[in-house]
């Protein structure tokens, strides 16, 4: 049997339900729609399927190949994931902005064309702006605001750079693109936002730790991966993501050893991840590729393993940051135990997800001869298992016991982190069906003893570092603070334009008001006032002159006729006269 | 107030872990003798090489990000003014 409808839009129009239905009958419809979307990326056929014209262009909704049917797979499994974790969540928002952030993320991986891709896009970026929201806190609020700024400024250089590549090339279809004249350049950078390639990455780490438990575990899953997708199906082989992907591994690294925010080490963490993939890409080679796309997969189980871990925390004590947490591994052993999971993931342990995954990208690098990336990356792999490795586990489960009251979380969080804690084994200790599902086919083999060895010397080795440096004291400590970031240039930088605007433009606002509104304005009524009353009283002074009034006399008959002038009180008889006499004088001068 | 004991409150335990924990690295070392390379540069045939490429990673690491906090670092309420 096949489910002939675009995986996405089954989520995204079966979302307009959520508010209408209660207890159960809710609980149900969303765990069923990311099956279904699940069941119609398994059965559709490979081709271009849902097509239709629009202004005269071919558009397709559900374009099936290896690459897209990948990421439609892990793309709907995670929303179900993230589902059972979110199931006693009382809030139709979250709820409704999830089920569409996920299928337009579904819906940009199966679309055939720019045009509908981009109307995704954009869906994809205001729903994901309600889950960081969804926390209803100031600073969440602001976080969205400045979240939405970004992506809607990030999606309209995406639109200008579909048009200008439809202008050039005529057509609308999401194939190679590659780069090449300022439409791709456009594109590249509309997609570079959402991946959060620096220095346009700051947003992730300001949005993410906002959401609530829950939301930001499908927050940490689509917008950055379907920009992996994307790029990979576009830029392939693109020299400069080798490098930016590379510096994105290597710089988030220092960030996340100084970050408090448990959320927003796993921030950092993610950019770092995709910094991998990113690079990726850039080598382009069929090993590179299939790295990327299973990187992208165990990536998305590991993180929102350790997000749902992190939630789960946050859930039970209110608490995130290292400085407020330690010990809980007496109280929260279950949550311990898939935190740990999703760490070793995430360090690329063998046996679990990353080790499979990562090391197909790191040894693309050394195919290729690229030294120094592959030094970065092998950095970038010890440092990672330094922070989100040890870090993230050690400062909520053990360091100092902070004394909290807790338990572990509802069954239903339980569930979705022990899913995602087996998927992450299961694929570490058997990767073949993960690498069945790849785009190309796959000759690697992780699993050789130097591999192994080499990666567990890089990880324990690292991990006695850590574990010295903590003893001696150097390990800096955990503090509350802020650390700056590419963000400043807006957060102080807007704020310094709205001052700017304050200083230079209020100013000249006043000048204008003085010159203008006082000056000139006042200027021409005063005149329109005193302007007859003086050619009255010129004329009449010097008729009195004529007829030999001096002195006192004449300053008093001036006042009087000047007041009269002024309020109107002139005989009627004297502006018909003047009227008179203006006609004459017209007529004699004509 | 009486808090819950775990396992690692038990300093013996740490200590038993910590021993594992060195043990582990000892093996690895010595596991690096025996197996066969085929790196595709040759430092990754250098025994012991990714130990102390892992080790000294994470000691620049955390040396440079000592450092960057000085640079980077400001108080929570420095964007909420």
């Amino acid at each position: 049997m096949t489910i002939d409808l675009p995986p996405g839009l089954v989520m995204v129009c079966g979302a307009v339900l959520i508010p209408f239905l209660r207890g159960r009958a809710k609980s149900a419809l969303l765990l069923l729609l990311p099956l279904l979307a699940l069941a119609a990326v398994h059965t559709a056929p490979e081709g271009t399927w849902w097509t239709f014209s629009f202004l005269g262009h071919d558009l397709a909704l559900l374009r099936m190949d290896r690459l897209s049917r990948v990421f439609g797979y892990i793309f709907s499994l995670i929303a179900f994931i993230g589902f059972v974790y979110s199931l006693e969540v009382k809030d139709d928002l979250q709820h409704t902005a999830a089920m569409v952030y996920a299928g337009s993320a579904l819906g940009v991986t199966f679309a055939g064309d720019f045009f509908s891709l981009y109307v995704f896009w954009e869906f994809m970026a205001l729903a994901s702006a309600f889950l960081v929201l969804a926390g209803r806190t100031a600073s969440a609020r602001a976080a969205a605001f400045r979240y939405v700024l970004v992506h809607l400024a990030g999606g309209l250089v995406f639109l200008a750079g579909i048009l200008l590549h439809l202008s050039k090339t005529g057509g609308l279809g999401v194939d190679y693109i590659g780069l090449d004249g300022a439409g791709s350049w456009l594109i590249f950078t509309g997609i570079a936002v959402n991946a959060a390639i620096p220095p346009l990455h700051p947003w992730l780490k300001d949005a993410y730790p906002e959401g609530t438990p829950t939301s930001s575990v499908f927050l940490s899953a689509f917008t950055t991966k379907s920009a992996v997708y994307l790029m990979a199906r576009a830029y392939p082989g693109a020299e400069i993501l080798i490098w930016l992907g590379a510096v994105m591994t290597f710089f988030p690294i220092f960030y996340a050893v100084l970050e408090n925010d448990i959320r927003g080490v796993l921030s950092y963490s993610l950019i770092n991840q995709v910094g991998f993939m990113m690079c990726g890409i850039g080598i382009g080679t069929t090993l590179a590729i299939n790295g990327t796309v299973s990187h992208a997969f165990c990536h998305i189980l590991y993180k929102a393993l350790l997000f749902m871990a992190a939630g789960s925390v946050l859930h039970v004590t209110g608490r995130i940051r290292c400085t407020d947490l330690g010990g809980l591994y007496k109280t929260m052993p279950l949550t311990c135990i898939f935190c740990i999971v999703g760490a070793a993931s995430i360090s690329a342990f063998p046996l679990f997800s990353g080790f499979v995954s990562k090391s197909m990208i790191v040894s693309a690098a050394g195919h290729n001869h690229l030294i120094v990336v592959w030094l970065m990356l092998q950095f970038a792999s010890a440092g990672v298992f330094h922070h989100a490795g040890i870090k993230v586990p050690f400062f909520i489960f053990f360091s100092h016991d902070a004394h909290i009251r807790a338990k572990d979380p509802p069954w239903n969080m339980l569930a979705a982190m022990g899913s995602a804690a087996f998927l992450c084994v299961f694929l570490g200790v058997y990767p073949a069906p993960l690498y069945a599902i790849l785009p190309y086919p796959v000759d690697y083999i992780p699993y050789t003893g130097a591999h192994v060895i080499g990666q567990l010397q890089l990880l324990m080795f690292g991990a006695l570092a850590f574990a010295l440096l903590i003893l001696s004291g150097i390990y800096p400590a955990e503090m509350r603070a802020v650390n700056l970031d590419t963000d400043w240039f807006y957060r102080k930088g807007g704020a310094a334009v709205t001052r700017w605007a304050d200083r230079a433009l209020n100013p000249l606002n006043a000048v204008s008001e003085r010159l203008v509104v006082d000056g000139a304005v006042a200027g021409l009524a005063r005149l329109s006032v005193d302007a007859p009353a003086r050619i009255i009283l010129m004329l009449l002074s010097a008729c009195w002159h004529l007829a030999g009034i001096r002195g006192e006399e004449l300053a008093r008959r001036k006042a009087v006729a000047a007041r009269n002038v002024r309020e109107g009180m002139l005989p009627a008889g004297l502006g018909a006269l003047l009227g008179g006499v203006i006609l004459v004088c017209a007529f004699l001068l004509a | 107030m009486k808090h819950r004991q775990g396992w690692f409150d038990r300093p013996e335990n740490l200590r038993l872990f910590l021993r594992l924990f060195f043990a582990g690295l000892g093996v690895l070392l010595i596991a690096d003798l025996f197996v066969h390379k085929h790196g595709e540069f040759y430092w990754e045939n250098v025994p012991g090489f990714f130990a102390a490429y892992g080790y000294v990673s994470c000691v620049l690491l955390v040396l440079v990000a000592k450092v960057l906090r000085r640079l980077i670092r400001r108080d929570e309420n420095y964007y909420d003014d």
